[in-house]
Order: C-alpha cells, then structure tokens, then sequence
C-alpha cells in the first residue's frame, strides 16, 4: 500500500514535515496579507465614521437586524462543522470528513443567500449608492457614503466566501478521491485556516455595519 | 562538506529542457528569474523612452515637442511603468528568484507553482495598464492624487489602476514565496546568522511586499469605486477625504520606496565584500538595519503631506520618524565603507556599481533628510529637488545595483563571461550620464522648479539642457550593457563555477547550475564572507 504522504512530497522538499511546514507558513502569511487588506478599509470606514456619525448611524439603522444576526450565526455554526471537518481529517475518518465539508459549505451557501437577499432588499429600497440611490432624510451623501463602505466591505468579504466555497468544493473532491489520511492532510487544515478567518473578518462586519444603529431601529 | 563542482556541468538549467513551452511552464526558480528579467527589460525601455520624451520636451522653455495635456501623460506613465512594472520588480523578482533558493542551499523556492503564477499575474497586470496606454494614456501622475483621478480627469485611469492592482497580487505572492521559503527552505546548518545578507535584505523587502501591497490594493480599489459609480470616498464635494487617499496611498508607496532600495541594498551587501576580500563589517548591524528599515519605513509615510494641511504635531512626528529611518540606511552605508577599509579592493565592473551606487545613495538619501526637515521641505516640496532626490534613490541607487549584480552574477546565470573592459567603460558612462541628469535637477528644484510641467521660464534652460544631455549619456549606459551581455550569452568565454572567488552557495555549483541547484543539498558549516579562510584553499588549489 502506497503511502500517501510520501507520495505527496514534492521534489524540492526533503521531508514530509518541511512541506507541511513551509504550507503551513504559506497560509498564514496570506492570512496577514488578507488582515492588511480589510484593515485598510476598517480605517477608512473608522475615519468617515468618525466625521459623519449621525449619518453612519442613520445607515446602521436600515440594516436588517434579524437577517445579520442569522447571517452571524450561520456563520459561526460553519466555523464548528470547518473544526469538525478538520478534526475528522487529522483522525482519517474519511466519511465523517466529507459529511463536514458538505454541512460546512451548506452553512456558506447559506449565508450567500441571506446575504443576496439583503442586497437586494437594499436596491429595493433605493439604498444602493450611485445612481440607484435615493435618501430623502438629512445627510444624504453621508449616508450614502456608509452604504458605499457597506457594499464594498461586505462584498469583498463575499468574494472571499465564493473563495472559500470552491475551496470546499475541491476538498470534498480529494477527499472522496482518497487524496487524505490521518498522515496527510495538509490541505484541509489550510482551508479550515482560512475559513475561519473570513468567519472572523464576518464578526466585525457585523459589529461596525448592525450593531451601530440598533437604538434607531426603524423597524 | 559543501561538494565542489570543478568543471561545467553539461547538463544545467538551460539545457535540461528546451523549447519555448518548457520556459512558459517552468517552476524552475532560476528560469522564472529570466522570465522576469525579459519582461522588465521591455517595460524598462518602455519607461525609458517616455523618459527621453519628457528630456526632449524640456530642452526648451516653452516645450519642444507636446502640448501640457499630452505632457501630464508622458510623466504619467514614466512614472507608472518605472514604479510598477520595473522598479517593484527590479531585483527581488530577478535576482532575488534566481539566487535565494540557491543562497540558502535549496532547491527551490517553497511555492515554485506560485512564483510562476506571480509572473503571468504581472504580465496581465502590464497589459491592462499598456491598454490604457495605447488607448491615449493617463495623466493623473504615478500618484492618482483624488479628486483629479476619480472625478475630474478624462482618461484612462480605471485600466491603469486596474493594471496595478493585477500587478500587486504577483508582489504578494513573491514576497510571501520569499517568507516561506527563507523560513523552511534553508540547508542543514543554514541558520539565521549564517545567511548571507542578500537574504536578509530580501526578507525584510519580502515584508513590505506582504504587508505594505494589500493597502495599494485597497486604495485603487476605492479610487476605481469612486470613479465608476460617482459616489463620494475621496471627493470632497461628495463628502469625502483627499488627505484620506493621500495617507492611504503613501501608507504604501513610502514602504514602496524600501520595497525598490532593500534589494539594492541587498547586492552591494554581496558585491563590496566580495571585491574587497573581506568579511562583511557589522553583519549583525546590517542585518538588523535592514529589518528596522523596513519596520520605521511604515511609519514615515506623513512626510509627503507637510503641506497638505495635516496637523503640525504629526508632521513633527513623521519628521522625526523619518530622520529615524535614516539611521539603519546611514549604518549600511558605514558598514560598506568599513568592509572597503583595508580590504584588496578589485576594481572589476560590479565594485564599480556598487561604489557608484554608494555614492549616490548617500547623496540620495542626505537630501531625503532635507525634505524629511519641515522648513525646508515647504520651499521644496513638488519642485524638481524632489524628483531629482527619489531619482538619485531609485535610478542611482536600484538601477545601479541591479545592474551591478546582473554582472556579478551574470556567469552564473549565463555560464558565460561578459567583456570586462566594455563593461567598465559603460558603468563609468552611466555613472557620469546620471550625475549629469539629476545633480541639475535639485539646483533647478531649489531655484524653485517645479514639478510637472511642460513649459518653464527661460533662466532656467541651462540646468534642463544639462539634464537632457546627461539622460542620452545615461541612455547609452544603460544600451551598453543590455547589448552586450545579450552577446555574451551566446559568444562569451564559458565561465568557472567561481570566476570571483567568492564565498557564498551559489558559487559552490556549477556555472550555469543544474536544474535543482546542487548535485547534493550541501551542509552549511560557516558562516558567509569567510574571505580569509578561503585564501588558503585557493593558494593550494
Ligand atoms: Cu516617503
């Protein structure tokens, strides 16, 4: 029987356990790299916060409460079944790995779908900013500035769920070709990384987007 | 024992395989280097003939050759190509591709896959922004200052933007290649403070790579938003901030400014030991200048906005840091200096870049310290003293230094010697062509020049024609090379495996070396610029 962590060595690797390694590293030097590129937006959203707060907070209050907080919590159920996965591949429970990712992406799958409908409630609405945009309170520009940041972040934080999802996707294809064991597992480990990572960028999305204009809810 | 190869190998990385597929497919480190070099070296010529034009436009007062519409363009995509598309890129991802694995003993990078990815992603990159050149250009300046870029200009700025943000996603993905490959990849008794000090210099680039790239990303990003869909981020009639763009732009073009001179830094840490026979001076100090630079490097950007209207605590803040910063450049300069005290210096072809490349970084760097200085950078900030400071950094000291250790290590790229005499002539010809250039340009600066435009008043002719002519001096210096090293690759003397004599990995395999490097991974014992220790062997050898 071939063993597959040998199998998956690469040439310019001397050991399994450097390949892992340098994989490792790899992975969270990109996660950093991911840290700088929402935190660049954090700080411009923090600063018009900063210098428009009434406005922000009359954007918050348009946020449907009820569909984030779901959103929020589908979101850190994937986490748990993205751990599960992880913890089925390290112990070579093949079966139970597969049944993981597929809960994992469902749960994803679900969150891009609330997440769509709120966009599309917020074009319904005339609270998509350009030409789509309609404010008849005060602060319109402001405002409109809040939603700019709203689908930009939330957005960019999307692209990143569709990543992850075809990251999945290709998880449950080596794993139902028997590409994983307790020794080699590598990959879904990464993934698992990076999951909850984006799971992660979610939470304060939720907190800087929701939360803000809670007091002013409008309905 | 590190296996010494006496005689070239037959079988190397050129001829293992051949055709042009074997090049478009390659995860060979030392080939993606070479893809790297082609690629720069048409956009450097590119850059360099918007250069020529700009020089031509200025030989008179009221402009030779354009109008000021067709002028903003010129500088633009100077600007543009130099920074993103040759400078960035310059050494890291040629130099640094071909020698870091072999530095450390490795066999490769420790994603081969994705260093050749990052080079498609920086040729898409380069062709949507020569889209927007060839479609009539962009005149928002390399910097896209707002509210010009997303609401008053009429040109191409969405495809160059786009371009650059394509052409970053290859930035991170070399530098995060480099982490992981300085972190995992070493030899067996390769420790930290055995690596040479190209390594080092290119891990803290690879820093700024990762950290500093994402931000540029985000920032063209915003502009782009801003532009297609008219909503306010950065224009102040929408409610938005310029100064907000500015912070967020030089958060990562001053880094930027580290990403271009820490690889040059890099190869005169190699050359000066090597043309003086003797350990490097300082390697500790050097080493960690090079990480502190990269670390207080984040923390200058404010400088470029003293008259922006940023409060005056923060500008006496980032004046300050920015004098800091200058303390980890001055002890690398010392150090060189130190090392050349006493040593057998050779005046081969790469010393002489490499002491032009001091020189002129020295003079680079003090007059940074002069627009670091609040009061005087009011009198010349946007005049030429700026651009003739970031050129003596960038031109004087990059270029310089990637052509330097083109031809250090160009017999181990090659396996061919290039003509030393002609080589001499030209780096004394681009030496002599770039003071020519850019010393008239920080007296036009001072006399109150300024930057970007097309026309200016006659008493100022003098320093721009002095300018006009050292750029063709320069030009030629700059052809020389390119042609002959381009002969010598096919007409050259084969060279040794190490024509210097020099100490280090990658002169302990064959010229050219084989396809993973070594015949066997060696066994690191000491650590590099054991000059002294080598004389022996070679007396008896
Ligand atoms: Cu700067």
């Amino acid at each position: 029987m071939a063993n597959p962590a040998a199998l998956s060595l690469r040439e310019h690797f001397r050991t399994p356990e450097q390949q892992r390694e340098t994989s490792s590293i790899g992975m969270w030097i990109f996660i950093i790299t991911e840290v700088m590129l929402f935190s660049g937006l954090f700080m411009a959203f923090t600063v018009y916060r900063s210098m428009y707060p009434q406005a922000f907070i009359e954007g918050s209050a348009e946020m449907s409460i009820a569909l984030g907080a779901t959103n929020t919590i589908v979101l850190i159920c994937s986490s748990f079944t993205m751990a599960l996965s992880v913890y089925s591949a390290a112990t070579g429970n093949r079966r139970m790995l597969a049944i993981f990712l597929i809960a994992t992406m469902i749960l994803g799958a679900a969150f891009l779908g609330i997440k769509f409908t709120e966009y599309y409630q917020h074009y319904r609405d005339h609270q998509a900013p350009g030409v789509w945009f309609d404010w008849r309170g005060r602060d319109a520009a402001q405002v409109e500035m809040f939603f700019v940041f709203y689908f930009i972040m939330t957005g960019l934080h999307a692209v990143h769920m569709f990543v992850g999802e075809g990251l999945l996707f290709t998880m449950l294809l080596r794993t139902a070709a028997g590409s994983f064991s307790a020794r080699y597992h590598t990959p879904v480990e990464l993934v698992g990384l990076y999951w909850h990572f984006v799971d992660i960028v979610w939470v304060f999305l939720f907190a800087i987007f929701y939360i803000e204009g809670l007091h002013l809810h409008h309905g | 024992m590190i296996p010494a190869v006496e005689v070239a190998a037959e079988r190397n990385y050129l001829n293992e395989e051949t055709g042009v597929l074997s090049w478009l497919f390659t995860t060979d480190h030392k080939r993606i280097g070479l893809l790297y070099v082609a690629s720069i070296s048409v956009f450097f010529f590119l850059g360099g003939l918007f250069a020529l034009l700009i020089r031509l436009q200025l030989l008179t007062p009221n402009g030779l050759l354009f109008d000021s519409e067709t002028y903003n363009k010129l500088f633009t995509m100077h600007g543009i190509i130099m920074v993103w598309f040759f400078l960035i890129p310059s050494i890291p991802n040629t130099l640094g591709n071909f020698l870091i694995p072999m530095m450390l003993g490795a066999k490769d990078v420790a994603f081969p896959k994705l260093n050749l990815l990052s080079w498609y992603v920086f040729n898409l990159g380069a062709l949507v922004t020569l889209y927007s050149i060839f479609r009539g250009g962009v005149d928002t300046g390399w910097t896209f200052y707002t509210p010009f870029s997303t609401t008053f200009s009429t040109t191409y700025v969405i495809a160059a933007a786009a371009g650059i943000f394509i052409a970053g996603f290859s930035s991170i993905m070399t530098g995060l290649n480099f982490i992981a490959t300085v972190h995992r990849m070493r030899a067996p008794g390769m420790t930290w403070f055995r690596l040479p000090m190209f390594i080092w210099s290119h891990y803290a680039t690879s820093l700024i790579l990762v950290l500093a790239t994402p931000i540029l990303a985000v920032t063209l990003l915003l502009v782009a938003v801003e532009r297609i869909f008219q909503v306010g981020i950065f224009d102040p009639a929408l409610g938005g901030d310029p100064v907000l763009f500015q912070h967020m732009f030089w958060f990562y073009s001053h880094p930027a400014v580290y990403i271009m001179i820490l690889p040059a830094m890099a190869v005169v840490s190699e050359l000066v030991p090597a043309f003086s026979r003797k350990p490097l001076f300082g390697y500790e100090f050097v080493a960690f200048a090079s990480i502190s630079i990269a670390a207080i490097g984040f923390l200058v950007w404010g400088h470029h906005m003293f008259t922006a209207g940023t409060s005056p605590y923060a500008a006496e803040v980032f004046s300050f840091l920015s004098y800091l910063v200058a303390v980890p450049s001055a002890i690398k300069v010392f150090n060189w200096t130190a090392t050349m005290y006493k040593g057998s210096i050779s005046w081969d072809t790469p010393m002489l870049y490499a002491i032009g490349f001091i020189g002129l970084f020295a003079i680079g760097g003090v007059t940074g310290l002069f627009l670091a200085a609040l009061g005087i950078d009011v009198h010349v900030q946007d005049t030429y003293f700026v651009v003739g400071h970031f050129h003596f950094i960038m031109v004087g000291g990059t270029v310089l230094a990637y052509l330097g250790g083109m031809h250090y290590w160009w017999p181990k790229i090659s396996g061919k010697m290039y003509p030393e005499g002609l080589a001499r002539l030209s780096a004394l010809v681009a030496f002599i062509g770039f003071i020519l250039t850019f010393f008239p340009q920080y007296i036009l600066g001072y006399l109150g020049m300024p930057r970007r435009y097309a026309v200016y008043p006659p008493e100022f002719q003098v320093w721009h024609v002095l300018s006009s002519a050292g750029a063709s001096i320069l030009g030629i210096g700059y052809i020389l090379p390119f042609c002959y090293l381009l002969w010598s690759w096919h007409y050259g003397k084969p060279a040794p495996p190490n024509p210097w004599k020099s100490t280090g990995l990658e002169w302990k395999t064959s010229s050219p070396p084989p396809k993973h490097n070594f015949e066997e991974t060696p066994v690191v014992t000491t650590g590099p610029y054991q000059f002294g220790e080598m004389k022996e062997e070679l007396d008896l050898g």
